[in-house]
């Protein structure tokens, strides 16, 4: 089962949901790992001082045009959707960095003129911390395109019994690519006209997928209204919430997992394990 | 010779348009008839990454030899050179006066790109 922690808005409180709530299922079921895909700005190892045996560099095919071989037709600049290619004056050109690795070009040349040549987009490290199996991505630096990098952080975790997917924010590319194929998504929000604008945001992209979720409050408190109106209108659950506390603020700034530091949270994450029950 | 201006729209008296990938669109005029047409831009207005490279390259196509506009990027510098259509930058106000200080030779040939690509 895959679990998507996702928020629309940054900042809401994703990494803090999902550490804790691996921590919380490792005690529970065997075999969970957590899936760090924010590969931007990867921060779940912060909290889990993770002990990392593996390292895997990620590269994506990029054409490689062997001119001897080329009839000039131009036909891989016409397919190329991301203008990677262009065909001027019986040439080709091709911009490496705004390659996505789709092989459409390779697939359309006529005389088999186009090979590949692997860029490196970053490295996936694989490890364990906090007693369960934990894997994260890092996008190199200069590098714009982090979908790919994504899908290979989920693949090697896909073997796993329970996957918890720590998402990027946002709702474009590498959000999408990393909540794709969930089972379902939490989706953390935080009681602001803010928090409340982008949890929508990430909603309607959540219902275009066809994606099942429901809706966490974190730093809840006087204001929460605000998002239960929203919840309401739009028939989504609020599965819990999540009390803005200085302590668990605390946590965080010095990097410990709030249920080790402040037990009593479990409570809050209750709801969170019905979601898993219903899904096994 | 034929040149390219990218234009805010489709004639002569419309202001030069500062962006090259994303401009509204191309008036390709033609020096020797003194006649132009007008070539959109809207496949590249909406692109999500390359539009200096597309742009570049639907302009190469017209068969100018020039290209006048406010600002060019690298990809579309890039593209331009390799075939061999030289840029003028820095052109601003209607179209026709960029066409008039052309022909004057009071526009500036570009050796570089003056402004930075949008993708690293």
């Amino acid at each position: 089962m895959k679990i998507a922690i996702a928020s629309g808005k940054g900042g809401t409180g994703k990494s803090t949901v999902a550490t804790n709530f691996a921590y919380l299922l490792s005690k529970i079921y065997k075999d969970v790992c957590l899936l760090d895909c924010d590969v931007e700005e990867p921060n779940c190892h912060i909290f889990l001082k993770p002990y990392f045996n593996e390292i895997e560099k990620i590269y994506v095919e990029t054409p490689v045009i062997d001119v001897e071989k080329c009839v000039k037709c131009g036909k891989c600049a016409e397919v190329c959707q991301f203008n990677a290619l262009a065909f001027v004056k019986e040439k080709v050109l091709v911009f490496q960095e705004l390659c996505h690795g789709c092989g459409s070009c390779v697939l359309t040349c006529p005389v088999n003129a186009i090979g590949e040549k692997g860029r490196e987009v970053g490295v996936i490290e694989k490890g364990v911390g906090c007693g369960f199996d934990f894997i994260h991505g890092k996008l190199r630096i200069g590098e714009a395109m982090s979908p790919p990098l994504i899908k290979a952080v989920k693949k090697a975790g896909q073997e796993h019994n329970l996957q918890i997917l720590d998402c990027p924010p946002g709702t474009s590319c590498p959000a999408i690519a990393a909540v794709y194929g969930a089972d379902y998504v939490f989706m953390v929000t935080e009681p602001t006209p803010f928090g409340l604008y982008d949890l929508n945001l990430g909603v309607e992209v959540l219902r275009k997928i066809g994606l099942p979720f429901g809706i966490i409050i974190n730093r809840s408190g006087e204001n929460d209204k605000l998002i239960e109106d929203y919840a309401k209108t739009q028939k989504i659950n609020i599965l819990t919430k999540i009390a803005d506390d200085r302590k668990i603020a605390e946590c965080y700034s010095g990097g410990e997992l709030v249920l080790r530091a402040l037990p009593e949270y479990k409570e809050a994450f209750q709801p969170l394990l019905n979601i898993v029950r219903e899904g096994i | 010779m034929k040149i390219a201006i990218t234009s805010s729209g489709m004639n002569l008296e419309d202001q030069v348009d500062l962006r090259l990938g994303r401009a509204v669109g191309f008036i390709i005029y033609d020096l020797e008839k003194d006649t132009y047409n007008y070539v959109d831009n809207n496949q590249n207005l909406n692109a999500m990454q390359g539009a200096g490279i597309q742009a570049a390259q639907n302009v190469v196509n017209q068969n100018v030899d020039a290209i006048i506009t406010g600002n060019c990027g690298p990809k579309a510098f890039s593209v331009l050179t390799q075939a061999g259509v030289k840029i003028f930058i820095g052109a601003e106000g209607a179209v026709k006066e960029a066409i008039e200080k052309y022909k004057n030779n009071e526009l500036q040939e570009a050796q570089t790109a003056n402004v930075e690509g949008h993708w690293m």
